[in-house]
């Protein structure tokens, strides 16, 4: 299993977390390629579908992130996600997948350190989680 | 302060005292109209509209069946005022996804007299005709199942019935007692100001409260209560990964009958019937050559666990959802079992009352803290 590597499916918000990550990127923090980043406007846009889908489609955890609260561009569509976050994790749980493999974290534009730690930390949870039970395509290697 | 009319009738007479007193009603105008379960003229029992009080004689509000769940029919009479005051005879899991219907602004309560009957639980549609072919009728279900006893020959209440720990229906104006009344007899509590209005128009003489329906309410709800956790215990074993519940949802072939019957899916279009999931021919043929196989119709489990999403927190438990499934798959336990969860996770309860706010309509800056578990 040691050659396990989690696919993480990212929401990151336009103004804070795909900003700090632009940041990572300039100041030359490496951070895993495990983490698959989608550019959303808001972390209060990402559909509980979305999420669903892309566990159903064998992702190993979903990273959103989103802007502090009081910080959002749009004033509460973080808060917003949280409760839906907070809902799906119920749902997740019941059926197996695990609330652990879906995280929402707050990371600032000016975060770019945070993005890299929460992307290390996300990385190494899930090798220790192992495939999620819906990823069919890791088996194939012997 | 509660007040209750007393309606005693003899054997076979159940149904006549309830029209007569529901006819004085519309007599002396304390409603312009009243939507209550009739039989009808072919077989079967539905809801029936009726503004005359001279077309009250097939009223049967208590016959063992729920064709629909009629918050929609509530909605559809509502949402759009008539400017008529209307009564509505509904079950306590119809009155609670009323409300949550109002609180998505698909219903108004404004022009509206509420009427909650006691349930004892209903049959599946096809098993209540078979109840009525063998004569069976709203009195003596009545009278077992008040003695426990719903069981007819061959077939029972529906299982969402059976984990029903509300037999009473709240948040309406009137109440048509039938639990710890007495063999015999019947009481309308007038809960509201509204309701006692409307029963001391229709010419009641208010009484003392019965005794022992207090005792008689609680231990029904005791004993459904219990049922219900045991069920819950047992499915979420039943379905503690991903692969039990695509087993259980095998058989879905995508016809939405779960989702129309639902009385709380409230999205006027469906993401699943738009163009959202009217997907080309090449990403199909894409699909099954990184997949190696795809199961035609696609995406059931992302179906169903969608609408888990969408109606987590205002899922009442009726179990229209498993009675109309063409393929006999219990989705009734998937939906309430996950409902309970988001119910709980947000100190909510669909149905419990009309100024609590959706969960998923409010929000605030120092909740919920251990979502993130980040804190500056």
């Amino acid at each position: 299993m040691s050659e396990f590597e989690p696919k993480i499916v990212s929401f990151f918000c336009n103004w804070c977390t795909y900003t700090a990550a632009d940041l990572a990127g300039t100041s030359r923090l490496s951070y895993p390629p495990n983490i698959k980043i989608i550019r959303v406007m808001c972390s209060g846009m990402v559909d509980p579908k979305y999420v669903l889908k892309a566990f159903l489609n064998g992702a190993d955890g979903v990273l959103i992130g989103g802007c502090w609260p009081g910080d959002c561009h749009y004033i509460n569509g973080n808060l917003k996600a949280r409760r839906r976050v907070a809902l799906l994790t119920e749902l997740l749980d019941q059926y197996g997948i695990g609330p652990d493999r879906l995280w929402l974290r707050w990371i600032a534009a000016s975060e770019g350190t945070m993005l890299k730690e929460v992307a290390d930390e996300m990385t190494e949870k899930l090798k220790e989680l192992g495939p999620s039970p819906l990823n069919k395509t890791t088996t194939k290697v012997a | 302060m509660s007040k209750y009319v007393k309606l005693s009738f003899d054997k076979g007479g159940l149904n006549t005292q309830l029209a007569e007193f529901f006819s004085g009603m519309l007599e002396n105008q304390a409603v312009d109209a009243l939507m209550a379960p009739m039989a009808q003229p072919k077989k079967g029992v539905m809801q029936t509209l009726v503004t005359s009080k001279d077309n009250l004689e097939p009223l049967d509000p208590f016959a063992p069946v729920m064709p629909v769940n009629s918050a929609k029919l509530a909605s559809s009479l509502t949402a759009k005022p008539s400017g008529k005051r209307i009564a509505m005879v509904l079950r306590s899991c119809e009155v609670r996804a009323l409300v949550e219907l109002v609180k998505l602004k698909q219903a108004n309560l404004d022009d509206t007299l509420l009427i909650g009957m006691d349930c004892l639980g209903r049959y599946e549609n096809t098993d209540f005709l078979k109840f009525q072919a063998k004569q069976g009728t709203s009195e003596s279900f009545l009278e077992g199942a008040l003695n426990g006893k719903t069981e007819s020959e061959g077939f029972d209440v529906a299982g969402a019935c059976k984990i029903c720990e509300q037999p009473v229906a709240p948040n309406v104006d009137i109440r048509i007692c039938a639990i710890g009344s007495g063999a015999g007899s019947l009481y309308l509590e007038a809960v509201t100001e509204k309701g006692e209005e409307a029963l001391s128009k229709a010419g009641a003489k208010f009484v003392d409260a019965p005794g022992g329906r207090d005792d008689a309410v609680k231990k029904l709800s005791a004993a459904r209560t219990e049922a219900r956790d045991a069920l819950f215990a047992s499915y979420r074993e039943e379905t503690g990964t991903f692969d039990a519940l695509e087993e259980k949802l095998a058989a879905c072939i995508n016809c939405y009958n779960c989702r129309v019957a639902c009385p709380v899916c409230y999205c006027k279009e469906c993401v699943f019937v738009t163009d959202t999931f009217r997907h080309k021919g090449e990403q199909f043929i894409g699909w099954a050559n990184s997949k190696g196989s795809l199961k035609m119709p696609t995406d059931t489990s992302f179906y169903h666990l969608t609408r888990i999403t969408h109606i987590a927190a205002f899922c009442v438990g009726c179990g229209q959802c498993t009675s109309a499934c063409p393929n006999d798959i219990d989705v009734m336990p998937i939906f309430r079992t996950s409902a309970a969860k988001a119910q709980a996770r947000f100190d909510y309860e669909a149905g419990r009352s009309l100024d609590e706010p959706q969960p998923l309509s409010v929000f605030d800056n120092d909740e919920l803290l251990e979502v993130t578990g980040q804190s500056k």
